[in-house]
């Protein structure tokens, strides 16, 4: 794992190799939900619409680069018997903001997300990289490592999100892609849709289908 | 020295108060936008049970609260029917009736806002009668909104939502194809009492020659319920008010 520290060395560039490398493994190599299986329950419940997705990914997004530098900041001042306590503080205050906004400004989203905006502060991938990274790096690598670690969220999420919504609503963002279709071909051409897909059970299938092609691709084998 | 006692309860105590000054922060500047944004959500709610959902997702904020301006009236009654202008020095209108705070104390006591769909800048000309509803479903409150037709019988549409059910089960209370299925319904039975129109356990079954029964929600079952026993409850809750505006409208057009 990443969790070591890198040792000194004078001006890095600000985009070396290796800090690209904390971006781009989460991405495939590691990724947090294929890969390390993390993430799953909000993976699962989030994703029968683009939109709300799309919502959720960024919320992600902002609360693992936030904690991730917050926590990194602090990391020589937290008492270690207590760590566990001060990430748990400072990941619910992020999300704890993220819903208030959500409620200012997208209330149609604050509804439909709620729920799952709180389940963020119980994401495995946020605890997981605070343990494994921002205790042990700067600030800055802290950073890469949780934008990498939530876009290779974000990327599973959204794909999934792509295939429930468009077999199970006919639809991609809310636009009826299956009416367009049919519009076409004629009226007599009609594309029924899988109502399997809006079911959590969708999510599974395509989740697993997923992981499936992706670790043939990588040759990632569990030990 | 970070591992003693008093580092540790320091280092608690200031993160804590830190992390607590910037929600209380947070809360206090997004306020006011929440409050609108509520504020703008229960009027959607409104015209829900009366236009269609896409329509009102078509509008901007401003037309939301335009068009429920000038097609929205309002009054306050008691359990008796009564109208109601003012509470313990207080004025009363709809707007302000919290319907979830009234839920709590006895029927006697609550205030019922009534919600009057009109013709565009003519207040008498009622379309329809907006009741609020109230209830428990399986995990947490449920809420919601139906309208009559003038005839105070014909469920002229409901809006339902809710706090916590189940997604895919009872959450799909808020599905339009399981609102529509009230549509048409009646609530007084032929030897004129209120029966309600109640939701079936399963689903699948043609309801359409009963008009007090609806189809069920598969494997839903105790949020049907729920949706049942707030429905029934709210239209008794509003019936003598419903009696008043039934023997005037007929009085009317004889």
């Amino acid at each position: 794992m990443s969790a070591e520290t890198i040792e000194k060395k004078p001006a890095e560039a600000l985009l070396s190799k290796r800090r690209k490398k904390l971006v781009t493994d989460p991405l495939i190599d590691d990724n947090p939900v294929t890969i390390q299986v993390l993430g799953i329950c909000s993976a699962l419940a989030v994703t029968t619409q683009m939109k709300p997705t799309l919502v959720m990914a960024i919320a992600v997004i902002f609360v693992i680069v936030m904690s991730n530098f917050l926590i990194s900041l602090m990391r020589n001042t937290i008492p270690s018997r207590v760590r566990i306590i001060v990430q748990l503080a400072v990941v619910a205050t992020l999300v704890t903001l993220v819903n208030e906004v959500l409620k200012a400004f997208a209330y149609d989203m604050y509804k439909e997300l709620s729920v799952f905006v709180g389940l963020i502060i119980t994401n495995c991938i946020v605890m997981g990289r605070l343990e494994a990274f921002a205790l042990g790096n700067k600030p800055y690598d802290s950073i890469l490592d949780g934008f990498g670690s939530a876009l290779g969220y974000s990327w599973i999420i959204l794909t999934v999100a792509f295939f429930r919504e468009l077999l199970g609503s006919g639809a991609v963002f809310g636009i009826p892609i299956y009416d367009y279709i049919s519009g076409l071909f004629g009226p007599d051409f009609q594309l029924a849709t899988n109502g399997l897909m809006v079911s959590p059970v969708g999510a599974f299938m395509v989740l697993g289908l997923l992981i499936w092609v992706q670790r043939t691709k990588t040759g990632y084998v569990e030990h | 020295m970070q591992q003693s006692n008093t580092y540790i309860i320091t280092f608690s105590v200031i993160l804590t108060v830190v992390l607590g000054l910037l929600l209380s922060g947070t809360s206090q500047v997004l306020g006011p936008m929440q409050k609108e944004a509520i504020a703008l959500d229960n009027k959607k709610q409104i015209l829900g049970a009366v236009i269609s959902g896409e329509e009102i997702a078509a509008m901007t904020p401003q037309e939301v609260n335009d068009y429920y301006n000038s097609r929205i009236a309002s009054v306050v009654v008691d359990l008796s029917g009564k109208e109601v202008t003012e509470r313990e020095g207080v004025a009363v209108t709809a707007e302000t009736v919290d319907i979830a705070k009234n839920y709590k104390k006895p029927a006697e006591e609550r205030l019922y806002p009534v919600y009057i769909y009109h013709a565009e800048g003519s207040p008498e000309a009622a379309e329809n009668y907006i009741l609020p509803l109230y209830g428990a479903g399986l995990w947490d409150a449920i809420w919601g909104y139906v309208a009559l037709e003038t005839d105070m019988n014909t469920v002229g549409g409901i809006t339902l939502a809710h706090a916590g059910e189940t997604p895919g089960l009872g959450a799909r209370i808020t599905e339009p194809g399981v609102q529509q299925r009230y549509e048409g319904k009646t609530i007084y039975n032929e030897s004129g009492e209120l029966v309600a129109v109640e939701m079936q356990k399963g689903e699948g079954k043609d309801y359409s020659d009963d008009p007090h029964q609806v189809d069920g929600m598969s494997g839903a079952t105790i949020t049907a319920k729920g949706v049942n026993n707030m429905l029934k409850n709210y239209l008794g809750y509003y019936e003598a008010y419903i009696e008043n505006k039934k023997s005037s409208s007929s009085v009317a057009t004889l």
